[in-house]
C-alpha cells in the first residue's frame, strides 16, 4: 500500500483536495472514486493515487473496470487501485501499452455514452457496465487487463486474509500444530 | 567430493536432466562406480531457498522457456505458451511433485491386448510386464520411503482429506486412505517427517518429501563419480560415422557453447524437451532426428486424463493446510468398461492457494459467477482426477521452426486433442467427484478444467519392435545402441497412476542394464 498516497499525511492536507462542489460534481454511481488534479482519490478509504503518464480519468476507469471484472463486495477499492497501478508505471516505459490502455478506455466510454449518456465509470449499475465489458471481452485491451488483474489482485498478501487464506506457512512451523486437521463440523 | 570431469573425457555417461529419471539414473550409476556427468538446464536451489508463495515459487522453479501449443485442448487457449507446469531446476519436477507413489496395474502394461483396437488410439503393449518391474518398484519404494510400504505408516489426514474421505465413504467407496506417498510420516534416511506445511508444489522446505535434489544427487556426488552441471542447456547430441553417440553440445552457465564427450548419452529432459532434443539432433545420417527411424519420436504425447472438482461448503475447510495430495480414492482405478470407457482413474486430494485458485479455477473466467466461487475459498475442498488417457499419433511434440529459443534452436510445439475415451472418463469422474462432495453437504461443486500438464508422457515410447516405438524395454534407443531415454517419455501407455514411481523404478532397472553392458563392453 505504500505506493498509494495517504490522504491523511500532512503534505496532502484536505485543503489541497477538491472542493465539496467538485466532488459532488464528478461523483457517479461508483461513489467514492474521484479525480483531484493528477490523482484518483478515495476520501472514505483515505488514499490517493497520483498518475503522470496515464490520465487520471483513465486510472479511475481502470479501477472501476477492475472491480467489475472481479467484483468482491468484501474488498475495498484500494486493493483494486493497487492491482491497476502497474499500468501507470508500465505505460511510462511502454508507449504501446499506454496506447492500448488509453484507447481501451476511450472505447469503453464511447460505448457507455452511446447507451447511457455518460462515461463508463459513471454508469450506475454493475450489470450495465458488465454488459459493455462483454462486448469487448475478446479485445486485446480487455484480455490484457483481465490477465494481469487475476494475478495483481489475488496475489496481494493483504487480500489473502479477507478470503481466509493464510499464505506462507513454513516460517511458522507449518500447520502440524496449527490446525491442519481441526475441522469439526463434518 | 564432487567430481569434475573433463570435457574430453569420453568414458563418462552423460545424462541430460536431473529429475526423477536422470537424477535417479545418475546416482545409481555413480553408486556402481560409473562416472557420470548430469547436464541440467536449470539452476541449483537448496530447500532453504524455496518460497511459500505460489507466483514467486513459479518464477523460481517453473520451466517458462518459450513453447507453443496447438489443438483443441483448453490449455492452448488459456495458456498458449505454457503447455506444462514442470520444473527447470536441479531435481527437475521431483522438486514440484506432490509425492503420490503408485504402482501400475498389471493390465496397464498390456493395453492393446486388454482394450483391443480402439478407434483413434495408438495403443501398444509395453515390452515389459508388471512382474518384471515389481522388484524395481520395491527398490524404488524403499529408496523413496513410500508410506504404506516397508512398514512405514500412512500420513495423517488433513482437513481436505477428512471432507474427501467422508464423502467417498458416503457414496460407497472403500479404497480410501491418505495414500502411498513419498513424504516421510516419520523420520527416515536422514530426512525428517512432514510438518504439514501445505506448499508441496513449491518445493518442500522441511525435506520430508523425496526429491532427487535432496535424496539422490547428494548421495551420488558423495561417491566422487557424479558431477552435476547446472545451467547447462543441451542443444544437440552428436554421433560418429558408425551411428554411435559421441557426446553433446551444450550452452554453459556463462553462455559459452561446450562439447562434452561421452561413452553413453541418456536423455531425461521430460516428455517435451526429450523429443525436442532428439529432433534437434537431426543429421545427414539421421535426417528425421536421432533415434527416429520409426517416426514415433514426439508422437503419442500423453498428459493423463485430468481435471479437478472443488466443492464449496457452508463452513470452513482450510483445504490448503497440510500435505497437498495425501488422500486417494482407488475404487475407480480398475478396468470396468460398464462405465463407458476403457482404463480407470484415481481421485486425489488437491488444494491450491488463493493466487493459483484464481488463475486455474476457470481460466479466462470473470464476473460474479467466478468471484462468488472465489468468495467461498476458505469453505472449499478440492480433488484432482488422474486417469489413463489414450495415446494418439497426432498428439505430438514437434519442432516449431518459426520460433527459436535464445540459442537459436526451434522451440517445441505441443499439439493435443482429447480422445473420446478421455472425455467420457473425465465426465464420469466429474460426476463422481461432485457426488462425493454433495453427499457431505457441498452447496456448490465446480468441475475445473485440466491445468497445464504435470504428467507428460509417451513421446519416446518403449516398444518390442523398432517400427512401433523409439526405445526397447531397457530404454535403449532402437537405432543408436549407446543412446538411452530415461524419463516418462519412455511410457508406452500412461496408466491411471501418477508416473514418478514408475519413472524411478525404470531408472533403477536401466542403471543395472547400463552398468552390466558397460562391464561386458557391449556398449
Amino acid at each position: 500500500m505504500t505506493t498509494l498516497i495517504d490522504r491523511r499525511s500532512p503534505s496532502r492536507s484536505p485543503s489541497n483536495g477538491p472542493s465539496r462542489r467538485s466532488i459532488l460534481g464528478i461523483m457517479g454511481a461508483t461513489g467514492a472514486l474521484m479525480i483531484s488534479g493528477l490523482a484518483v482519490i478515495n476520501p472514505r478509504e483515505a488514499w490517493g493515487l497520483e498518475v503522470t503518464t496515464l490520465k487520471p480519468e483513465t486510472m479511475r476507469t481502470l479501477i472501476v473496470m477492475a472491480r467489475d471484472v472481479y467484483p468482491h463486495d468484501k474488498l475495498a477499492d484500494r486493493f483494486y487501485a493497487v492491482a491497476m497501478k502497474p499500468y501507470e508505471t508500465g505505460a511510462a516505459s511502454d508507449p504501446a501499452l499506454k496506447a492500448l490502455v488509453e484507447e481501451g478506455v476511450i472505447t469503453l466510454d464511447t460505448l457507455a455514452k452511446a447507451r447511457h449518456g455518460m462515461p463508463y465509470a459513471d454508469v450506475g449499475w454493475e450489470e450495465q457496465r458488465v454488459a459493455i465489458l462483454r462486448e469487448i471481452e475478446e479485445s486485446a485491451f480487455f484480455q490484457k487487463v483481465r490477465g494481469g488483474l487475476v494475478v495483481s489482485l489475488y496475489n496481494q498478501e493483504e487480500v489473502w486474509p479477507v478470503f481466509g487464506y493464510e499464505g506462507s506457512s513454513a516460517d511458522k512451523g507449518g500447520y502440524i500444530d496449527r490446525g491442519f486437521s481441526d475441522i469439526s463440523w463434518l | 567430493m564432487t567430481a569434475p570431469f573433463d570435457l574430453n573425457d569420453d568414458s563418462v555417461v552423460v545424462i541430460v536432466g536431473s529429475g526423477a529419471g536422470g537424477g535417479t539414473l545418475g546416482t545409481e550409476l555413480a553408486l556402481k562406480g560409473v562416472k557420470v556427468v548430469i547436464l541440467e538446464a536449470g539452476k541449483r536451489h537448496n530447500m532453504e531457498d524455496f518460497v511459500n508463495n505460489e507466483w514467486d515459487s513459479f518464477a523460481q522453479l517453473a520451466w517458462t522457456d518459450m513453447r507453443t501449443t496447438s489443438g483443441s485442448w483448453r490449455v492452448h487457449k488459456n495458456f498458449p505458451n505454457l503447455p506444462a507446469w514442470i520444473v527447470k531446476s536441479v531435481g527437475g519436477s521431483t522438486v514440484h511433485w506432490a509425492g503420490a507413489s503408485l504402482r501400475f496395474q498389471e493390465h496397464e502394461f498390456k493395453t492393446r491386448t486388454t482394450y483391443g483396437d480402439l478407434d483413434g488410439a495408438n495403443l501398444l503393449d509395453w515390452p515389459i510386464t508388471l512382474a518384471e518391474l515389481e522388484p524395481y518398484y520395491a527398490k524404488a519404494e524403499d529408496k523413496m520411503g513410500v508410506t504404506r510400504t516397508n512398514g512405514i505408516p500412512g500420513l495423517p489426514g488433513n482437513n481436505n482429506f477428512k471432507v474427501f474421505e467422508a464423502g467417498a465413504k458416503k457414496i460407497g467407496y472403500t479404497e480410501v486412505s491418505t495414500g502411498r506417498m513419498a513424504i516421510n510420516s516419520q523420520p527416515r534416511h536422514d530426512r525428517g517427517s512432514c510438518q504439514q506445511i501445505g506448499f508441496c508444489f513449491q518445493g518442500c522446505k522441511s525435506g520430508a518429501k523425496w526429491s532427487t535434489l535432496i535424496a539422490e544427487i547428494p548421495r551420488g556426488e558423495d561417491t566422487g563419480n557424479l558431477e552435476v552441471r547446472p545451467e547447462s542447456m543441451v542443444l544437440k547430441i552428436e554421433h560418429d560415422a558408425s551411428g554411435k553417440a559421441t557426446g553433446v553440445v551444450y550452452v554453459d552457465k556463462d553462455g559459452k557453447t561446450q562439447r562434452q564427450k561421452a561413452r553413453i548419452v541418456a536423455v531425461a529432459g521430460n516428455s517435451i524437451e526429450s523429443p525436442r532434443l532428439l529432433l534437434n539432433s537431426a543429421s545427414n545420417m539421421f535426417p528425421d532426428g536421432l533415434a527416429n527411424s520409426s517416426g514415433q519420436v514426439g508422437r503419442n504425447y500423453m498428459r493423463h486424463m485430468t481435471g479437478s472438482v472443488y466443492g464449496v461448503f457452508e463452513k470452513p475447510v482450510h483445504m490448503y493446510r497440510g500435505t497437498t495430495m495425501a488422500g486417494i480414492v482407488r475404487d475407480e482405478a480398475p478396468l470396468n468398461t460398464k462405465r463407458g470407457f476403457v482404463g480407470g482413474y484415481e481421485m486425489e486430494t488437491l488444494s491450491l492457494g488463493l493466487p493459483f485458485m484464481a488463475a486455474f479455477l476457470d481460466p479466462g473466467g470473470w464476473g460474479r459467477s467466478f468471484t462468488s466461487a472465489m468468495d467461498g475459498y476458505v469453505n472449499m475442498a478440492g480433488l484432482w482426477i488422474v486417469g489413463e488417457d489414450m495415446p494418439q499419433e497426432t498428439n505430438r511434440v514437434t519442432l516449431n521452426a518459426a520460433v527459436k529459443d535464445k540459442n537459436g534452436m526451434p522451440v517445441a510445439n505441443v499439439h493435443f486433442d482429447d480422445h473420446p475415451n478421455d472425455i467420457a472418463m473425465r465426465n464420469h469422474a466429474y460426476k463422481q467427484g461432485s457426488a462425493m462432495y454433495e453427499s457431505v453437504g457441498a452447496v456448490r461443486t465446480m468441475p475445473t478444467p485440466p491445468y497445464p500438464s504435470t504428467h507428460n508422457l509417451g513421446t519416446n515410447r518403449m516398444s518390442e519392435k523398432p517400427r512401433d516405438g523409439v526405445v526397447n524395454k531397457h530404454g535403449q534407443t532402437h537405432d543408436v545402441p549407446n543412446l538411452f531415454v530415461s524419463d516418462g517419455s519412455q511410457f508406452t501407455t500412461g496408466g491411471a497412476e501418477n508416473p514418478t514411481l514408475t519413472i524411478v523404478a525404470l531408472a533403477i532397472r536401466q542403471a543395472d542394464f547400463i552398468a552390466g553392458e558397460m562391464s561386458k563392453n557391449s556398449i
